[in-house]
C-alpha cells in the first residue's frame, strides 16, 4: 500500500445549513449555503477555489437529472475544474476525501468539496427511490423496503454478540440529546430508553426512535495544501488519514454481523496516520448512526472497541454517557449524529467531518468534549452493506 | 416547512412524476437461474479456484476474480441466518399483516452462501437463528420463471432434510 | 461469454419493471421570486453588487461572484433572439403536426435567458438578432408558471 503522500492537506473552513425534513430552498441554494459559509470561515472568496468537489447521492431523491452537474453553481463550480463523486451513505466522507487527492496530489491548493441532499423532493417519501437500490429480479419482487437489511443485520449483530435492545437503545438516547446543541439539529430530543422500546415497530428488531429520518440540508469544508493552510489560519485542522473500502453486492452472501470494509477503511486511514492503539490514541469518534446498532457496529469495524464489545459495560442511559458521553472516556458523536441532527444523505457524512473539525479546534461551543481533543475520527457507510469511508484528523 | 404547506397550497411548488421504464437483461447467469425456478429448483454456479458454491449464481467469482466452473442444483431446504418482522411496504406504508422475511442459508451452497426470502406457516415468536426451512412452490402451472415461484419458506419438522 | 448483438431488450431474457417515484419540487427561494412574477405578468431578475449583472432566472448567489443576491428587478418582457431551433418532433419521439420554434430569448438588460417558444411567426422567418416581446396568458388564467407567458412574438 502507498506511504508517500506528496502534500499536508488540511481543512480550513466549515460550513452547514439546518438540517430539516422539508426545506423551501433548493438543492442549489443549500448548497450555497454551506459553502459560502465555508468560504467565509475559511476567510477565502470562490475566486481563491482552484476546483469543487461535490458529494450528492442518488439524483433520485432531488429529482433531477446529472444532478451533480446541476447543483454546480450553487456549490461554486461555475466554470471550475468540478468532480461529483458517490459512494452511497459513505459520500458525506468520501468527498473530502476526494478533495484531499486534489490537494495531496500537488494538483490544486485549494479545493471546496460540498455535500448536498434533497430528499424532501421524492413525494410523499424516499422510500420509493431507495427501493431502487435493490436487485429488480431477486428482492423487489419480495416487497423490499430498505428497512429490510438494517433490521437483518441488526438482528444479526444482537444474535452473535448477545446485545440487548435496551443496550443498543441508549445509543439513540444519547444522540439524540447530544444533538439538543446542535444549532442545525432535526430531531433533538431528550428521550429515555423506554421510549425507544415502546415506540411504533418499523421491522423488528428496528423501532421508530432506531432510526434517522430523511432530510434536506448541506455541508462543505475548505481544503488547502499546507504552504497556504499556514496562512489563512493559526488552527489548520490536518488530515492525516483517508481510507475507503468496500464490499460486494450480495449482500446475503456474506455475515452482516460486522462491517469489514469499514476495519480495512480503517486500516488503511490509520496506517496513514500512524495510529497503532485506536482507542488509546483517537480522543473523539464520529462514526456513521443511520440506526441506533450503527454506531455500536461501525465503532467497532474502526476498532474502537473489540467485535461485540462497544456495549459491554453499557446496561442503562447513565453507561452509555459515562463510556461515550461528551464528558465520557472516549465521546462518540458528540454532535448528535444523525440519530439528532438528521440524515441528508451525502450532507451527513460532511456533518460528521465538519464537527471532527470543530471539536479540534475547541469551537463546537456546548457540544465541545472536554479531553483536549488532538485526534479525531469521522466515519461514513453505504450502500447495500458495502461502503467505508474513514478520515482521520489531528492538530 | 411541512407536509401540510405543500399539500395546502401555502408553499408553491411543482409536480411531476418522470416515466421510468425498465426491461432489465436478466444476464446468463440470472438468466438459467430464474429459468430453474420456473421449473421448481434452484441452481448455484461453483468457482473451483475457492470452492464455493455461489447462489445467486454468477459468471464471475467476486472473490477470484475469474468466470466461474459450473452449475450446480443446491437443495431447496436451509438454515435461516437472519430474520426480521417487517411492518412497512416498499413505500413506506404501514402493513396490517406483517411480512417475516430472513437470509436463508441453502443446503448444497457454501456456508454463508444465503438468499433473501419471506417465512410462511410460522409465527414471528417461533421463528429463530438456525431455523430449519423448507421452500414452499407455487404450482407448476402458475410459475413465471420469478423469485416469486417460491412462495415462501416454511418450518422443517424435527430439523430434517439436511446434508 | 455470449457476445451477440441483440437488437431488441426482447430477444433476451428480461426482467420488466419501473422505477417508481413521484416527485414534488419546491421553488426556493428565488424560483418563489421569479413565479410569483410571472403571475403578475413581469419577468423578475436579481442583480448582483459586485458585478452588476441581472440574472434571469433569478438565483439568490452570483454564479460567477458567489455574492448573495437580493436585489430583485423587474425586467422588460422584450428581448432579443439570442438562439433558436424549429422541432419537429415531440418530446416522446413522434412527429409534431405543426412545427414549433422555441427560442433562447435575453430580455434587454439581463445576463443569461428564458427558453420559450416564438408564436405569431412562420418556422423559416426566425432569426438570431430578432427582436420580441411576450404573449401574456389572461391574467385570471395564469398560475405562476412558465406557461403564463404563452410565446414571445417578434416587434419591429
Amino acid at each position: 500500500m502507498m506511504s508517500s503522500v506528496k502534500r499536508r492537506v488540511a481543512v480550513v473552513g466549515a460550513g452547514i445549513t439546518l438540517f430539516r425534513r422539508r426545506l423551501k430552498e433548493t438543492g442549489r441554494e443549500l448548497s450555497f449555503y454551506a459553502a459560502k459559509m465555508a468560504l467565509d470561515t475559511a476567510g477565502i472568496t470562490l475566486r481563491d477555489v482552484d476546483a469543487v468537489v461535490c458529494g450528492t447521492a442518488p439524483d433520485a431523491f432531488d429529482g433531477v437529472h446529472m444532478k451533480g452537474e446541476y447543483l454546480l453553481d450553487g456549490m461554486g463550480g461555475h466554470r471550475k475544474p468540478f468532480v461529483r463523486v458517490y459512494v452511497g451513505g459513505g459520500t458525506g466522507v468520501f468527498t473530502p476525501i476526494a478533495a484531499w487527492w486534489h490537494v495531496a496530489s500537488g494538483h490544486f491548493d485549494i479545493v471546496l468539496a460540498v455535500a448536498e441532499e434533497k430528499m424532501s423532493s421524492c413525494y410523499p417519501h424516499p422510500q420509493k427511490a431507495f427501493t431502487t437500490i435493490f436487485d429488480p429480479m431477486l428482492t423487489r419482487p419480495l416487497g423490499a423496503n430498505l428497512v429490510w437489511i438494517f433490521a437483518l443485520e441488526m438482528q444479526r449483530y444482537m444474535h452473535v454478540h448477545g446485545v440487548k435492545k435496551e443496550q443498543i437503545a441508549t445509543i439513540a438516547v444519547k444522540n439524540k440529546r447530544n444533538a439538543l446543541d446542535h444549532p442545525c439539529a432535526q430531531l433533538a430530543a431528550k428521550i429515555t430508553v423506554q421510549d425507544v422500546l415502546n415506540s411504533e415497530v418499523m421491522v423488528w428488531p428496528v423501532q421508530r426512535l432506531d432510526i434517522s429520518p430523511p432530510s434536506d440540508g448541506a455541508a462543505a469544508v475548505v481544503l488547502a495544501a499546507e504552504h497556504v493552510a499556514k496562512r489563512l489560519t493559526d488552527d489548520p485542522v490536518w488530515i492525516e488519514g483517508v481510507g475507503w473500502c468496500l464490499d460486494s453486492t450480495y449482500w446475503t452472501n456474506r455475515d452482516l454481523y460486522y462491517p469489514k470494509y469499514v476495519e480495512y477503511a480503517a486500516r488503511m486511514a490509520y496506517k496513514m496516520a500512524g495510529i497503532k492503539n485506536p482507542p488509546k490514541e483517537i480522543d473523539v469518534a464520529e462514526p456513521y448512526d443511520p440506526f441506533d446498532y450503527k454506531e455500536a457496529h461501525h465503532a467497532e469495524g474502526l476498532m474502537l472497541a473489540r467485535k461485540g464489545e462497544y456495549l459491554k459495560d453499557v446496561k442503562d442511559e447513565s453507561d452509555i454517557f459515562a463510556r461515550y458521553g461528551r464528558d465520557g472516556d472516549l465521546p462518540i458523536c458528540p454532535s448528535g449524529g444523525l440519530l439528532g441532527v438528521g440524515n441528508p444523505i451525502a450532507a451527513a457524512g460532511m456533518m460528521k467531518v465538519c464537527e471532527i473539525f470543530w471539536q479540534l479546534r475547541k469551537e463546537a461551543g456546548k457540544r465541545q468534549v472536554k479531553n483536549d481533543p488532538r485526534t479525531g475520527v469521522a466515519q461514513a457507510w453505504g450502500d447495500l452493506m458495502q461502503v467505508g469511508t474513514v478520515v482521520v484528523m489531528r492538530v | 416547512m411541512s407536509r401540510k404547506d405543500i399539500e395546502e397550497g401555502r408553499v408553491p411548488t411543482f409536480k411531476d412524476k418522470p416515466e421510468a421504464r425498465y426491461a432489465w437483461a436478466a444476464g446468463v447467469a440470472m438468466g438459467r437461474f430464474l429459468a430453474e425456478l420456473k421449473e421448481g429448483r434452484i441452481i448455484g454456479r461453483r468457482c473451483r479456484a475457492c470452492g464455493r458454491v455461489l447462489v445467486p449464481p454468477r459468471m464471475f467469482c467476486e472473490w477470484c476474480f475469474r468466470p466461474t466452473d459450473e452449475w450446480v442444483y443446491v437443495r431447496d431446504t436451509g438454515t435461516v441466518l437472519t430474520y426480521s418482522i417487517s411492518y412497512l411496504g416498499p413505500a413506506a406504508e404501514r402493513l396490517k399483516e406483517p411480512v417475516i422475511i430472513a437470509v436463508i442459508e441453502l443446503d448444497g451452497a457454501s456456508p454463508g452462501i444465503g438468499i433473501l426470502h419471506k417465512l410462511g406457516e410460522v409465527k414471528p415468536e417461533a421463528v429463530h437463528v438456525g431455523m430449519r426451512v423448507k421452500a414452499v412452490w407455487k404450482p407448476p402451472e402458475e410459475r413465471e420463471g420469478a423469485i416469486t415461484d417460491i412462495l415462501y419458506f416454511k418450518p422443517l419438522e424435527g430439523g430434517g432434510g439436511g446434508e | 461469454m455470449s457476445v451477440e448483438r441483440v437488437r431488441l431488450p426482447h430477444e433476451v431474457r428480461h426482467w420488466l419493471g419501473d422505477m417508481e417515484a413521484d416527485y414534488v419540487y419546491t421553488l426556493g427561494i428565488a424560483g418563489e421570486k421569479f413565479y410569483a412574477g410571472l403571475k403578475e405578468g413581469k419577468i423578475i431578475g436579481a442583480r448582483c453588487p459586485s458585478c452588476g449583472a441581472v440574472w434571469v432566472p433569478p438565483s439568490i448567489y452570483c454564479p460567477e461572484c458567489f455574492e448573495e443576491l437580493t436585489e430583485w428587478v423587474e425586467l422588460p418582457d422584450e428581448g432579443t433572439v439570442y438562439t433558436f431551433t424549429v422541432a419537429h418532433v415531440g418530446p416522446d419521439g413522434r412527429p409534431l403536426e405543426e412545427p414549433v420554434v422555441y427560442a433562447l430569448i435575453v430580455p434587454d438588460g439581463a445576463s443569461g435567458g428564458i427558453l420559450h417558444k416564438l408564436g405569431e411567426v412562420k418556422p423559416g422567418e426566425a432569426y438570431i438578432g430578432m427582436r420580441v416581446k411576450a404573449v401574456w396568458e389572461d391574467p385570471d388564467k395564469r398560475k405562476g408558471a412558465i406557461t403564463d407567458i404563452r410565446y414571445f412574438r417578434p416587434i419591429e
